[in-house]
């Protein structure tokens, strides 16, 4: 079976010049596609090239080689159809919440009169639990209060593609639960075809329909997609509960461990564009082990 | 604890300004007969020598004439006579001719420098040389060209106040936050609405900045500019009241050359409060 093509990577490569005159390449031929409102969390070490895929998924970005199609068409440059949520929120410091939100709207319906344009961000800062901080400019917001008005600004353009790039990773576990249960909802409400990049397994586990993990830089590559085994209703605070769950985070983790070092070594005849699909199961007798004490802890106090 | 800082200081600064008047009070105050001469003799000396009387004014004599400049600061009676305010509304209205040109030019010029990178090389060079000309070496070429020397300390003003905001612009404009940036690339904002609503807000208080050191240049300049090309104007006042001899209307002008720049830049600081956002 092949499944619909909504976002399609292909072949991109990224390099940069070396310092001695040649070329580092932070990955080659790197194939990735993702289907109309799927989920996909990107994984991997830090530097490994994940942010350059985003740039270049978003067009903020160009590959050296290759293309990204987005339903059916060749993106060229940046869209208003892909909305990217920054780690950092960057938001505007001179506008308010309403008007970061505002701003966004005005550029994508520059017709609009002042009234509708208002009362299509206020929808929009409502969604993301904001209502009575319109006025508030980003300096009198919290950390996760900005990241709302990220959201809501990414959302308000009503995009095809929602980008983000570790977009809770600066918050508090509490904000970052809550934050992560809003996107999940919208995402889920609106049929939002979503790409995130994380560090956190189990914001993962909880978000992603599919899990990229990428092996380590220079010369990343896309190693393996993981099927998420757990059931669409599941809850952020009883992930852990799940039968699948160990098992598809100790996959994910000991990859983060070991085998994102020495993939390329082990598996020398990978073939980029037809990525193994990982499926975990109770079938599958190597990736069900019990869980360490350590590990189940800490999952725990991530999920609270 | 704030508040109390500010009275302390403010008691410190009225006792030090007390302490200034007297010492200057003593220090100029007359020291009796020094010299027996001839009545006739003693008039064309004057007081200076007959009562050891200082050259230099007292506060007093300078308070008594500032009080008499305030009461009439807009009497004009022919070229060498005229009121202090009438004087200062000259050299107010150049500088802010020159600044306003300077502005004009300046920040969009600081604009373009800042947004490409092949401008800001190409002119690099000549900015680099002319930058650190004195203001006040242009004025023969400025008489010579423009034949009027109102225009002419016009020009200098500009010429001086142009680099300081030239440069901060460019500088900020290139220094704008990239993601703000993407943002708007995100967001297909076209280039001009980017400038205005992106890049401009976010420049603003390093380009204010600029302006502010650009008029307290503009008002340093203005001084030496209207001393050489006379007239009218507060720095005319001062080399013409010189010439009569004046002192105390050379401490008066002084005192109010400090009193405007500080005003000019009070203005300034203040539009650099309004346009700059904590992130
Ligand atoms: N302008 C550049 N010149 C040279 N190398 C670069 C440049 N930008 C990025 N790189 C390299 O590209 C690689 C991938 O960077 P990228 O930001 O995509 O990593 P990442 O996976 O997002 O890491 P992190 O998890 O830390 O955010 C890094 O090794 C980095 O050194
Ligand atoms: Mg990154």
């Amino acid at each position: 079976m092949t499944p619909e093509k909504f976002i399609s990577i292909e072949a991109i490569a990224k390099r940069y010049p070396g310092a001695s005159g040649g070329e580092i390449a932070v990955f080659e031929n790197l194939w990735l596609s993702m289907a109309r409102g799927e989920f996909g969390c990107v994984i991997g070490h830090s530097g490994c090239g994940k942010t350059t895929v985003l740039n270049i998924l978003a067009g903020l970005d160009e590959p050296s080689d290759g293309a990204v199609i987005v339903d059916g068409q060749a993106i060229e440059g940046t869209s208003l159809d892909r909305a990217v949520i920054f780690q950092s929120h960057a938001l505007l410091p001179w506008r308010t919440v309403l008007g970061n939100v505002a701003y966004a709207v005005t550029s994508k319906w520059r017709d609009w009169d002042r009234a509708k344009v208002k009362a299509h961000a206020q929808t929009f800062i409502d969604l993301v639990g904001l209502t009575g901080s319109e006025h508030k400019r980003p300096s009198e917001l919290s950390g996760g209060m900005k990241q709302r008005v990220g959201i809501a600004r990414a959302l308000s353009i009503t995009p095809k593609i929602m980008l983000m790039d570790e977009p809770f990773s600066a918050l508090d576990a509490l904000t970052r639960g809550t934050l992560q249960d809003e996107v999940r909802r919208i995402c889920l409400e609106t049929g939002q075809t979503a790409f995130m990049i994380t560090h956190d397994v189990d914001e993962a586990i909880y978000l992603a329909d599919k899990i990229f993990l990428m092996t380590n830089g220079p010369g990343a590559v896309l190693a393996e997609i993981v099927e998420n085994p757990l059931p669409k209703d599941r809850g952020r605070t009883d992930l852990h509960r799940h039968p699948y769950y160990y098992a598809v985070r100790n996959h994910i983790v000991d990859f983060l461990v070991s085998r994102s070092k020495t993939f390329a070594a082990d598996v020398p005849g990978h073939d980029p564009r037809n990525v193994p699909v990982v499926k975990i199961g109770v079938s599958e007798p190597t990736i069900v082990t019990p869980p360490r004490a350590v590990e189940t802890q800490s999952a725990q106090t991530i999920a609270r | 604890m704030n508040a109390s800082l500010r009275l302390r200081a403010a008691i410190v600064s009225i006792a030090l300004f007390l302490a200034f008047i007297g010492i200057w009070h003593i220090a100029t105050r007359g020291t009796g007969a020094v010299a027996t001469m001839t009545p006739e003799y003693a008039k064309l000396m004057g007081l200076t020598a007959t009562a050891g009387k200082s050259a230099m004014p007292g506060p007093l004599d300078v308070g008594a004439k500032l009080w008499e400049h305030l009461k009439r600061p807009f009497y004009d009676n022919g070229p060498n006579d005229k009121g202090l305010g009438i004087q200062l509304g000259y050299s107010i209205a150049r500088v802010g001719l020159g600044y306003f040109l300077a502005v004009i030019v300046a920040i969009p010029l600081g604009f373009l420098i800042g947004m490409s990178p092949l401008i800001n090389k190409a002119l690099d060079p000549f900015i680099q040389i002319l930058k650190p000309i004195s203001p006040l070496a242009w004025m023969p070429l400025a008489l010579y060209t423009i034949k009027d020397s109102g225009l002419s300390a016009i020009f200098v003003i500009f010429i001086c106040s142009v680099w300081p905001m030239l440069l901060n612009t460019a500088f900020g404009v290139a220094a704008v936050r990239k993601e703000w940036i993407n943002v708007a690339r995100t967001l297909e904002v076209g280039t001009i609405r980017r400038a205005f609503t992106v890049i401009l807000p976010a420049a603003a208080p390093t380009i204010l900045t600029g302006m502010r050191i650009s008029i307290g240049i503009a008002w340093l300049v203005i001084v030496a500019a209207e001393m050489l090309v006379g007239g009218t104007g507060i720095g005319y006042f001062v080399w013409n009241e010189w010439n009569n001899l004046s002192i105390t209307n050379v401490i008066i002008a002084i005192l109010l050359i400090g009193v405007v720049g500080m005003l000019l830049d009070q203005v300034l600081a203040r539009f650099t409060r309004m346009v700059t956002f904590p992130e």
